[in-house]
């Protein structure tokens, strides 16, 4: 009984800890990313590694996932012959949900689980305390350029998913399921506001801050070897994705 | 007055206590090393002289400022004094050579491009190594990638030079060219340096003083040759190299 109790225990304390590291990694990146030197290039590097390089992955998920939307509304709704309702779902769908979450989990397995193998492998090698010998602090040099790019970049991903969804519903709806073209198109942006578009938007980049800012503590705290690598760079995507899920939730109740 | 001071440093991991009321100082100028076996805290004093750790208790004072007080920012200014060069040499794997050597230089300096390819050269020239700017750490032998190590220790013309473990896992030839780099490198830029080791004819060979760390506290210092003649039988036995003795009684 009292392992058991122990085991719960030690699970929260690290849970605990693991929050607690991970706020602070937060309050000192905001910290650093105001000082001196700037590293332009080094933002530009990330922020082509975090949006330019995760365009394919994208591509392929919103549009399928957009595809298949379209083909699973339409089975529900031909039942109670409301098929002209499938463009506005499929558009707020996407807009809102579907792409900003899809978004976030793909590049957190992409991009998130990269950083942590790379900034836990400079751990166990000292490279990380190297670079403090050097007078650089691994935060502003490492987690800076790293949490900017998810920043900055989610947003413009998530839009490019948006377009691809809304686009993939559209082919499914006029090619296969026989929708008249100009109704469908008038249908997806008929019920559509603002606010569905900035809503995702905001989601996608604390998403990209969460996977990112994830990927980097996680390495930044790698013990032990290659192993210790191996486990960081798990952790990085599972833990990530769980945080970009619960956030999820309570930013679309906090939005709306 | 010393230059580095170290005071009554205590310093745990998980409640395993790794210094314990640790104190030494080093004169401006002198080359210290500290000797002593695997796990008795020689790397973790070498990261508290550099702030990369701090104490739980005591303090470490560089030229009169004391580190454990300095805030996040203060502490990384202060380390363009040091240099230091790591065990396996911890060269940036992402970048080249020059890369490597060049970083401290494009982050803290404003030289020109054709100043910090001179410079580069030139501490490349300190250690002895050419025409491997364009090379990557990973295609360089375990001897050469330390002295780019030291190269890139010594491009911002450090006050204190630290090398941590500089010929472990060297052949004894390299292990004797690296201790003869490190007193040339002493000489010719008057630096203070702090050398740990466990290989005593490194230690004898660069060091003005030798100071021996046991169960977290210096238990001997002295002269390369007052430490040969000190009466302590542990640092006999270490000095020696036996199996049996003090050191391996209790384990």
């Amino acid at each position: 009984m009292n392992t058991i109790l122990e085991s719960i225990g030690r699970t929260f304390l690290r849970l605990f800890e693991q929050t607690g590291l991970w706020f602070d990694a937060l309050w000192r990146t905001i910290a650093w990313m105001f000082r001196r030197p700037y590293d332009f290039n080094e933002w530009f590097r990330q922020m082509v590694r975090v949006g330019v390089d995760s365009i394919p992955v994208v591509f392929l998920t919103t549009m399928f996932t957009g595809m298949v939307l379209a083909l699973q509304t339409h089975q529900g709704f031909a039942r109670v012959h409301a098929e002209q309702f499938v463009a506005s779902v499929v558009a707020l769908a996407m807009l809102r949900e579907l792409s900003p979450v899809l978004v976030g989990l793909m590049v957190a397995g992409r991009v998130g689980s990269s950083m942590a193998a790379e900034i836990g492998t400079m751990r166990v090698t000292e490279q990380l305390d190297a670079l403090k010998a050097l007078a650089t602090e691994p935060i502003q040099y490492l987690f800076v350029p790293r949490v900017i790019a998810g920043v900055v970049m989610l947003p413009f991903l998530c839009i490019l998913g948006d377009a691809l969804g809304i686009y993939g519903g559209y082919m499914v709806s006029v090619k296969l399921l026989r929708a008249n073209p100009v109704v469908y198109k008038q249908n997806t942006f008929q019920f559509l506001q603002l606010a569905d578009v900035w809503s995702g938007l905001i989601k996608a980049g604390v998403f990209g801050l969460i996977l990112t800012l994830t990927g980097c503590v996680r390495g930044y705290y790698t013990t032990g070897g290659a192993e210790g690598v191996g486990r960081s760079t798990t952790y990085a995507v599972v833990s990530a994705s769980l945080i970009i899920l619960l956030t999820d939730f309570f930013l679309t109740k906090l939005l709306f | 007055m010393a230059y580095i001071e170290l005071r009554n440093l205590y310093k745990s991991f998980d409640s395993r206590a790794v210094l314990c009321d640790m104190s030494i100082d080093v004169a401006r100028g002198e080359s210290l090393v500290i000797v002593g076996g695997s796990g008795t805290g020689k790397s973790v004093t070498l990261k508290h002289i550099i702030g990369l750790l701090k104490p739980d208790r005591g303090q470490v004072l560089i030229d009169g400022h004391d580190l454990t007080s300095m805030t996040e920012v203060e502490l990384n200014n202060f380390r363009r004094r040091f240099g230091m060069a790591f065990q396996e040499g911890a060269l940036f794997d992402s970048m080249s050579v020059f890369e490597n050597i060049a970083f401290p230089l494009r982050r803290h300096t404003k030289m020109s491009e054709k100043e910090i390819r001179a410079r580069v050269e030139e501490c490349l020239e300190d250690v002895h190594l050419h025409g491997v700017e364009k090379k990557r750490p990973s295609e360089l032998s375990g001897g050469m990638r330390r002295r780019v190590g030291f190269a890139r220790a010594i491009s911002l013309s450090p006050e204190i030079l630290l090398f941590d473990e500089p010929t472990t896992g060297l052949d004894p030839v390299i292990s004797d060219v690296i201790a003869e780099l490190i007193e040339e490198m002493d000489l010719k830029l008057g630096v203070t340096t702090v050398t740990i080791t466990h290989d005593m004819k490194v230690a004898f060979k660069i060091a003005d003083r030798v100071a021996m760390l046991y169960k977290g506290q210096i238990i001997e210092e002295g002269t390369p040759e007052e430490f040969q003649q000190s009466t302590n039988p542990i640092v006999q036995q270490f000095i020696e190299g036996r199996a049996q003795g003090p050191l391996t009684d209790n384990e």
